[in-house]
């Protein structure tokens, strides 16, 4: 009876590891199979001509291949969802974790997590029904631009940025609350001026991860944006703007040869964003823990 | 005119009754200790002084509660009195922020902006709360930085940066080692020169020594009230001094 307990103990352990193990086997292959398959096309293009290359017809003849307008385009899309969507998830996080009444808070914490299972082409059609319209009839121009994208993704990204500011700021001692309360501080000011300072780490992870979400959304930005391949100045908020995740995914069904690899490699850099987004979000947590 | 007048206080958490019919007067400029066994109201009374109980849901209060001859709960805006009123903590609690603006943060919220201003009251406070000498070459350093002990003597700064009259402090050395204590409390008995001190401890050698009164609590009534030689050397009611004693609590 014993012995058998421990072969089963033994079994379970290697169910346990193998599983574990199937993440970072994938997140392995997925490393080997970008690399492998993007590393050479960026190669033989050249890596600057590439990464910095303003001009993206890779059906003309001879071909030119270069994603800089698109690098551009997702760091301003990404941004303008960072303008849009933080400062309202950071207000709505207060607003939950220290001022809301607990019967709205029962309605209102549902409904955020809902926002983070909604698909992301739900989304793009809302853009398309709803924000490129109102767009089109407060800014002019067609609609489908760097703004569109902006906002849509400020929304997307609300439930990253609320869930995890408002978590750091329940994390944050009541001492210091009270501490500042009976310096006579009202409500509101000690909850500004020393609870959410207090959980300024959290608040600063919640925005890295709401950036790296932002950056990575495909469908919902392919469908709002335009996805023009031109360099656009961020004055030109209202032109159509097209982001590394919609390059691959407009194009991905018809292109072969060198363009096919162009494709995988602009994931490349797309991966590389990631990982970077990744480290800054680790280290600013080891900062927090510390 | 005493400080704080008392009569006839009850408090209930929810059902549970914290404190049954307490009347007692805090005369100004003295240091007035409460003790007792854990539970017996002691810490409800002091936080009651200055209404952070109101933070506590649940919690409903009867009685009158005069301060300089005003209802803290009728005739002054809550914030006001918190800034007559000041409060230390058991557990130093020092924002995560610079030395500077913890002492800062009182004053700014009472609208001080100048920065003239604002460092003769940092350097006042900290001069009062004796830790002035540790704390001049580090103003811009975190608070954190700081020892347990210097935290205390920092957040005591920190309540006297906003001019109170009165300080309750709440077992304001359960926290700390023997000689933060011994500077704590010889700090405490400078401060009733200028301040009233309302002082709740565990420890009765620090009540006997600093304390001019001293009220005994027990399961939320207050048994004995007077002034503290009589209370640790003739106490009058039988349970005060079965405590003082140690042969309970």
């Amino acid at each position: 009876m014993i012995k058998s307990t421990a072969k089963t103990e033994r079994i379970m352990q290697g169910v346990f590891t193998l599983s574990a193990l199937a993440a970072i086997v994938a997140v392995g292959l997925i490393c080997v199979f970008l690399f492998a398959g993007g590393v050479p096309a960026m190669a033989e293009i050249g890596v600057l001509d590439f990464l910095l290359g303003m001009d993206w017809s890779p059906r003309d003849t001879p071909p030119s291949f270069g994603i800089f307008p698109m690098i551009i385009g997702s760091i301003y899309v990404t941004a303008g969802a960072v303008l849009f969507g933080v400062p309202i998830g950071i207000f709505t996080a207060v607003f939950m974790a220290e001022i809301c009444p607990k019967q709205l808070y029962k309605i209102l914490k549902p409904t955020v997590n809902l926002l983070a299972g909604i698909p992301s082409v739900v989304y793009g059609f809302f853009g398309m029904v709803v924000l490129v319209p109102l767009v089109r009839g407060l800014f002019g121009g067609n609609g489908s631009s760097m703004l569109t994208a902006s906002i849509l993704l400020g929304i997307m990204i609300l439930p990253t940025v609320i869930g995890i500011t408002e978590s750091s700021l329940r994390a944050v001692p009541g001492e210091l609350y009270e501490g500042a309360v009976a310096l006579g501080a009202s409500h509101e000011r000690a909850v500004f001026a020393v609870v959410l300072p207090a959980a300024k780490s959290g608040v600063m992870a919640a925005v890295v991860l709401g950036i790296g979400r932002a950056i990575g959304e495909t469908m919902a930005v392919k469908m709002v944006a335009g996805n023009q391949a031109l360099l656009r100045m961020p004055n030109e908020f209202l032109r159509g703007v097209r982001t590394l995740t919609a390059n691959v995914v407009i194009e991905m069904g018809y292109a072969e040869g060198l363009h096919r690899e162009s494709l995988v490699a602009t994931g490349v850099v797309l991966f590389v964003f990631i990982l970077l987004i990744n480290l800054l979000f680790s280290a600013i947590n080891r900062r927090g823990a510390k | 005119m005493d400080k704080f007048i008392l009569r006839n206080v009850e408090l209930w958490y929810n059902d549970f009754k914290a404190l049954k019919d307490v009347s007692m007067d805090v005369e100004r400029n003295s240091i007035t200790a409460f003790i007792g066994p854990s539970g017996c109201g002691k810490s409800t009374l002091l936080k009651s002084l200055n209404r952070m109980n109101d933070l506590i849901e649940g919690c409903k209060i009867m009685g009158d509660f005069l301060l300089d001859g005003e209802n803290i709960y009728e005739d002054i805006d809550v914030n006001m009195l918190r800034k007559r009123v000041g409060m230390v903590f058991q557990k130093p609690n020092p924002f995560p922020m610079s030395i500077y603006d913890n002492i800062a943060f009182g004053p700014r919220t009472h609208g001080i902006r100048s920065k003239y201003k604002l460092d003769e009251i940092v350097e006042k406070a900290l001069r009062d709360a004796a830790i002035w000498d540790e704390a001049k070459d580090r103003l811009k350093k975190s608070a954190l930085s700081l020892s347990g002990g210097q935290q205390q003597r920092l957040c005591i700064a920190r309540a006297l940066s906003v001019s109170p009259d009165v300080l309750l402090m709440d077992e304001p050395t359960s926290a700390l080692d023997p000689i933060s204590t011994s500077k704590i409390e010889d700090l405490v008995m400078e401060l009733k020169k200028q301040y009233t001190v309302v002082i709740v401890t565990h420890n009765m050698q620090q009540a006997t020594r600093i304390s001019d009164r001293t009220g005994f609590f027990l399961l939320g009534e207050l048994v004995e009230f007077g002034d503290s030689e009589q209370v640790f050397s003739m106490p009058r009611d039988k349970r005060c001094e079965d405590y003082i004693t140690g042969r309970f609590g």
